[in-house]
């Protein structure tokens, strides 16, 4: 145990005299954090559509009129004739172009339901999915008020198209704000990372400079080693995480509902666990440049498949399988239960059990992969 | 006598793949000796050091290392031996004495014992100016003194010097080999390599490797004689 003292200290001793490191560790996180959590938005903002209006009445105008009072659509051109819409929609000019038909007007009042056509360019399935979904909105509350401010035309008809009515409140995130929604997984996956990668390259960089075998020479434990540059990165870690977790606090003003110290707990338990990924990676690595792309692949797979980006709940079965062995996935989801849904230990129970799991599997094979002698 | 042979080697073979690195190589090496190693780049003298000090596994036959087996107990012989190999091998970014409290603490020395043995290196290498000064900042020749010193830390039985001479000029080197014969006096064994000739007399007895075999073992003055 008194070896692993002395390992300790070295390693902290050439941490803080690393002029790169710690700048690295603090500074560009919150850079990212910011980037990320603004920048990678899966809402849509800004729905460009074309109308194309062959019936030219005055409700098929108070249409156009309430989608262009919506803040998220843009009226970008009324052509008249559906191939100047779909040229438009070539030239990647507009998102949507809304056909109504001629005689809309009369028929709606007629009653025979008259058919709007939307053609969604579903290039970029997000934009597509959301934007009609809005547009679809849009059209029944206008629908309603005709309803509503026409009584008499309607009252012959029969009641039973009368749609159900759901109305749906936004729980944990009631204003939607998507920063809130991605700065504590964006937080979560930073401090995976930078550890990952960084304690990959320390150890790999050793043994290009040679020291690894003059510690390899001495009867040092395997494990001894191993802990050894695990705990000094651990409070990096640790320390990423905290600045993290002030800076999205006062920038973003990101709600924290559940304890504090559970996340703390947790960030323990995943970074044990993904340090002794990054141990893993260093012993089979030679260079520091096999490290980072051994590392990058698995990080790569880790990150995109966390849930950060794209809900787990919506990929295949076999794909929500595999997010089980991704310590980034577990990170994610507990640091937004706890932080936006204010959940307990037992909530987060499940994750908790399999990131011990992981620790412990990854941390053996990096001691067991781990060779003094070749 | 037999107890004095600090290092006995029988049929020592290393292979990687079909290449034989190191082929059957018997020798011993008495207590208190300097014990050479000459051979042209490539000769094999850098693996039959690796797999004397435990780094790496012999393919074939057997030697005993301080009394230890190599191959079975390899971890026992590293408390007893100093080794010092090629690449320079302390942290360039610690300064002189957090190197010799690091190693010191590896090897589990006391406080006191790292105390005084930080006082000693730095004495004896006239180092005591620099000793807050971080590594990289010694001239190469220093470097490597006291890297050799640092090997000895724990004041062990022998120490394997991995072409220690190798790069720096001839007066560091005339110094280097002042402090192997002044580790030699304690009674420390001192296994050397070197692709130098002339470093190879000041060494009690050399064996000279070729393409993995040991094709003359005796002391300079016998081996001028024969050939």
């Amino acid at each position: 145990m008194r070896r692993l003292r002395f390992l300790i200290q070295k390693e902290f001793i050439q941490i803080f005299r690393n002029k790169a490191l710690l700048p690295m560790m603090t500074l560009l996180p919150i850079i990212q954090l910011i980037i990320l959590s603004n920048a990678a938005s899966n809402e849509v903002k800004d729905v460009r559509i074309a109308v194309v209006d062959h019936d030219q009445s005055e409700i098929s105008r108070a249409l156009s009129n309430k989608i262009m009072a919506n803040d998220r659509f843009s009226l970008l051109a009324a052509p008249f004739n559906k191939k100047e819409a779909l040229d438009l929609m070539q030239l990647d000019e507009v998102d949507i172009v809304l056909e109504v038909p001629p005689d809309f007007e009369k028929q709606l009042y007629r009653g025979e339901a008259p058919q709007l056509q939307t053609l969604v360019n579903a290039i970029n399935g997000q934009q597509a999915t959301v934007g009609s979904g809005y547009l679809n909105g849009i059209i029944a509350t206008l629908n309603k008020e005709i309803r509503r401010n026409e009584p008499l035309f309607f009252s012959g008809l029969p009641k039973h198209n009368e749609p159900v009515v759901v109305t749906s409140n936004n729980w944990y995130n009631p204003e939607l704000d998507y920063p809130h929604f991605m700065a504590p997984g964006i937080l979560a996956e930073l401090t995976a990372l930078l550890t990952i990668v960084l304690t990959a390259m320390n150890t790999v960089r050793e043994r290009e400079i040679g020291t690894i075998e003059q510690i390899n020479v001495t009867p040092i434990k395997k494990w001894e080693f191993i802990l050894g540059k695990l705990v000094p990165f651990l409070c990096l870690g640790l320390v990423l995480l905290t600045v993290g977790l002030i800076a999205s606090k006062l920038i973003f003003d990101i709600p924290i509902r559940g304890n504090i110290g559970l996340i703390f707990a947790y960030a323990v338990v995943n970074l044990i666990c993904v340090l002794g990924f990054g141990l893993l990676i260093s012993n089979f690595a030679e260079t520091q440049q096999q490290a980072i792309f051994v590392a990058f692949f698995f990080v790569l797979i880790f990150v995109l498949m966390c849930g950060l980006f794209t809900p787990i709940d919506s990929m295949p079965k076999w794909a929500q399988y595999a997010t089980i062995p991704n310590p980034l996935a577990h990170f994610i989801s507990v640091s937004r239960k706890v932080l936006l849904k204010g959940s307990g230990l037992a909530d987060i129970k499940m994750e908790f059990v399999y990131t011990f799991i992981l620790a412990l599997l990854f941390n053996a094979a990096a001691v067991w992969s781990y060779k003094k002698q070749e | 006598m037999r107890n004095t042979q600090v290092i006995q080697v029988e049929g020592l073979t290393k292979k990687f793949g079909d290449f034989v690195a190191v082929d059957h190589i018997s020798f011993e090496v008495e207590k208190g000796e300097i014990f050479g190693f000459l051979g042209a780049n490539g000769a094999g003298k850098t693996t039959a050091m690796r797999m004397l000090t435990g780094l790496s596994k012999p393919s074939s036959g057997k030697g005993k290392v301080a009394g230890f087996d190599v191959l079975k107990e390899s971890e026992r012989i590293k408390e007893r031996i100093g080794y010092m190999s090629q690449k320079f091998s302390l942290y360039e970014d610690l300064t002189v004495k957090e190197n010799i409290r690091f190693y010191g603490g590896i090897y589990g020395l006391s406080k006191n014992q790292i105390r005084t043995k930080t006082s000693q290196i730095l004495e004896e290498l006239q180092l005591s100016e620099v000793g807050a000064k971080p590594v990289r900042s010694l001239p190469l020749g220093w470097k490597q003194r006291l890297a050799f010193a640092v090997s000895m830390v724990h004041e062990p039985e022998i120490v394997f010097l991995d072409e220690p001479t190798g790069g720096v000029d001839p007066n560091v080197r005339r110094q280097f080999w002042e402090a192997i014969y002044q580790a030699s006096e304690l009674g420390r064994t001192i296994f050397v390599t070197t692709h130098y000739m002339d470093e190879a007399e000041y060494c009690d007895r050399i064996s000279i490797m070729v393409s993995g075999m040991i094709k003359a073992l005796d002391s300079p003055d016998n081996l001028k004689k024969q050939f």
